[in-house]
């Protein structure tokens, strides 16, 4: 059967067809559609029999740990997040190498080089290494359908994760899948026999260590033969290009039909070396390396070939240091001239993203720049979502924005050094993924800050996902310990101006813990909302 | 995908989107398609729902390549460019078809939101795709919200088609 899908949908497909029983993930840019495939699928089936677990999880920590869980029980599944998330899942990632699975375990990482809606261009591919764990990384959709299919094979065969890394432009471009027309069934609860690989007491976790290390060996073996690795001796062995991933693909769109360089293909790791190796004993001098992200196999390219051979790349400035790849950069980088084009046209200006006219974000940031005005040297600390857009203009509300939850924390910090007012601004989702923790901190040191979670009843920046703290805020915040009279809510809204203000002016003169709530939802899912219940309505009259 | 073609099509999600620049690259060959993205000289067509964002990606475009555009400008910023000016840089170009598909649409029957089949219909001779295929997808795509619906989008993609043929 031939499907049209998105690289991350090709992902989720070839885990349905290769019988998952659960998908766990927050949503983050380029990650989410792969969960949101999955649940799309399992809304249509109804209550069909051996329902897919499809829920978002709280954050991509909760999310790994989940899939693990149903992987001990003999279970396949699924973890998808951006690449920051793998930060936050990185206790339970690196540790599942230790403990090993049970059932087929496939963690997907979507890096954003370029960064097109992240805060970092970090490579994935580092953390797979770290943990000592296969990498895949796709060069194509149908790759990515087939690869995934393998990796679960793969995870079962070594009783080990396997990371699947694959990069914007693989999650968020379209082609033609050939998918299977008889997916496999879902394993059967099977729970551990020796449950002492999943005790990681130190006893215990010195000899499953020394598995792990025993196992790369072969792990290596798989690489060198994988299918998806290929090396072919060029008319020119002298010249030699190693592509990973997607980078094969603009290697192919400049180069289809010359002859002239070796090729290998790397899209399984560990870096299988022999194959570098049969590059350099076929007469390679000089060797370029293609990948997207950080030169994570340049390195390691340099420190297996001799002195000799030139290893080309991101860190020599034949490939750009910084950003994805793209056609134009590797043809430079292969001594082609640039191709015919029309120039680019300077009465075009900028036209920066900015927050939803209507927005309640706009309103909290109204009423917050106001009031803050009233101080002498207020700070506000920014978190991650729709909302970071208050640092640009009209606003230019914030004055720091690091990675999730970071912003209660960081109010925190500055208050316990001296700031006031001392302004934490997070949306209702990023607070229930990282923030609630860093409230706690707050009122064990009852710090004096002004902690405003903005909900719009969603997880908006990545396309209306439920929010896990919806109809939970207030009960969280006072379950930590706030002051029920210092969780204030509000209505974001122009005619409740002064209502907000006068709000935001009470808890900054409270010395201690104070939370305040705008609450309306976001106007996206809310226009969605409203176009779902019309059409209701239209199919009962 | 009807004819047996190949299609690699590159979105814009996420932050990159509230209320900013976004493209798409779609490429559509009877051969292997190597890239997801599109080189810079390597498109034939520019098709925008607007025509500043028109020009954003002219360095994309081949030397003999189109613009299709709508000439209804979105301005959402203070320092959009005057229109007379725009216009101007627009008739400039080697070759360029400028419509006000809102209009256009609203013409033909359509609602307003079917400007960009008309959009649509304005590129077909462009496109090396003969109308009647293009036609027949809309049938298949629009199939299950019924003939009334298939109608008006057909309405509004001959609208496109006749207006840019004229020029």
């Amino acid at each position: 059967m031939r499907k049209l899908l998105l690289g991350d949908e090709a992902i989720a497909q070839a885990a349905i067809d290769s019988g998952l029983s659960g998908v766990y993930a927050y949503p983050g840019t380029p990650s989410t559609e792969i969960t949101e495939f999955i649940q799309l699928r399992e809304e249509k089936r109804g209550d069909a029999q051996n329902p897919i677990f499809c829920r978002w999880a709280t954050n991509e920590k909760t999310a790994m740990e989940g899939a693990l869980g149903m992987s001990y029980m003999g279970k396949r599944a699924l973890v998808c997040m951006k690449h920051v998330g793998m930060n936050v899942a990185a206790d339970p990632f690196v540790n599942s190498a230790m403990t090993g699975v049970n059932g087929g375990l496939v963690v997907v990482a979507a890096d954003d080089p370029s960064m097109h809606s992240s805060q970092n261009e970090q490579d994935s591919r580092f953390y797979g290494k770290f943990a000592l764990m296969p990498i895949f990384e796709p060069s194509n959709q149908q790759e990515a359908y087939e690869m995934t299919r393998a990796a679960f094979e793969l995870s079962e065969a070594f009783k080990l994760p396997v990371l699947m890394r694959v990069t914007t432009r693989m999650a968020h471009s379209r082609a033609v899948v050939e998918v299977t027309d008889e997916p496999r069934k879902q394993n059967e609860i099977n729970r551990p026999e020796d449950v002492r690989s999943w005790i990681l007491l130190p006893a215990f976790a010195k000899k499953r260590y020394l598995k792990l290390l025993e196992q790369q060996d072969d792990l290596l073996k798989a690489a060198v033969e994988s299918k998806f690795n290929w090396y072919k001796k060029g008319e020119n062995p002298a010249k030699g290009v190693i592509t990973t991933g997607i980078a094969y693909n603009y290697y192919m769109e400049n180069c289809a039909d010359c002859n002239e360089r070796s090729v290998l293909k790397i899209s399984q790791y560990p870096l299988p070396v022999a194959l570098i190796e049969k590059m350099v004993e076929d007469g390679a001098k000089e060797i370029l390396v293609m990948e997207e992200g950080q030169p994570v196999v340049e390195e390691m390219v340099r420190a297996i070939v001799p002195s000799t051979v030139e290893v080309k790349g991101r860190l020599t400035g034949d490939l750009p240091r910084v950003g994805e790849l793209n056609p134009d950069s590797v043809r430079k980088s292969l001594g082609m001239a640039a191709l015919e084009n029309l120039e680019a046209d300077d009465i075009v200006v900028a036209r920066p993203p900015a927050l939803c006219q209507g927005c309640g974000h706009r309103d909290m940031y109204k009423a917050l720049n106001e009031v803050a005005a009233e101080y002498e040297n207020p700070r506000i600390f920014g978190d991650i979502g729709c909302y970071t857009l208050g640092a640009l203009p009209p606003f230019q509300a914030l004055h720091a924005c690091v990675e999730m939850g970071a912003s209660i924390t960081m109010a925190k910090g500055a208050s316990d050094a001296g700031q006031f007012p001392s302004f934490a601004v997070i949306g209702d989702s990023t607070f229930t993924h990282s923030g609630m923790t860093g409230l706690l901190d707050c009122v064990n040191s009852n710090a004096n800050v002004v902690v405003v979670i903005s909900d719009n009843l969603t997880t908006g920046m990545t396309g209306g996902q439920n929010s896990a703290g919806t109809g939970k805020i207030e009960d969280i915040c006072r379950g930590v310990g706030v002051h029920p009279d210092h969780v204030r809510v509000v209505v974001p809204l122009p005619k409740n101006m002064e209502e907000i203000k006068n709000t935001i002016r009470e808890e900054i003169e409270y010395k201690g813990v104070s939370v305040i709530i705008p609450r309306r939802e976001c106007i996206q899912t809310a226009k969605r909302h409203a176009k779902a219940r019309a059409a209701a309505a239209a199919k009962n009259e | 995908m009807a004819e047996g073609w190949n299609i690699k099509q590159a979105e814009v999600h996420g932050m990159s989107q509230r209320g900013g620049d976004v493209q798409s690259n779609l490429r559509l060959s009877t051969e292997p398609i190597a890239s997801d993205l599109i080189a810079k000289g390597g498109a034939d067509i520019i098709i925008s729902l607007e025509p500043m964002e028109a020009l954003r990606y002219l360095s994309y475009l081949k030397k003999d390549g189109w613009v299709v555009t709508s000439n209804v400008p979105f301005i959402n910023i203070p320092n959009y460019p005057a229109e007379e000016e725009l216009n101007a840089h627009l008739a400039a170009l080697p070759h360029c078809v400028s419509l006000n598909v809102e209009q256009l649409a609203k013409d033909a029957g359509a609602p307003q939101q079917a400007a960009n089949m008309v959009l649509l219909g304005a590129a077909i001779p462009m496109l090396d795709i003969e109308f009647e295929k293009i036609e027949a997808g809309i049938r298949r795509i629009f199939a299950r919200k019924g003939e009334e619906v298939i109608e008006k989008n057909l309405a509004a993609v001959r609208a496109g088609y006749e207006n840019s043929i004229k020029k």
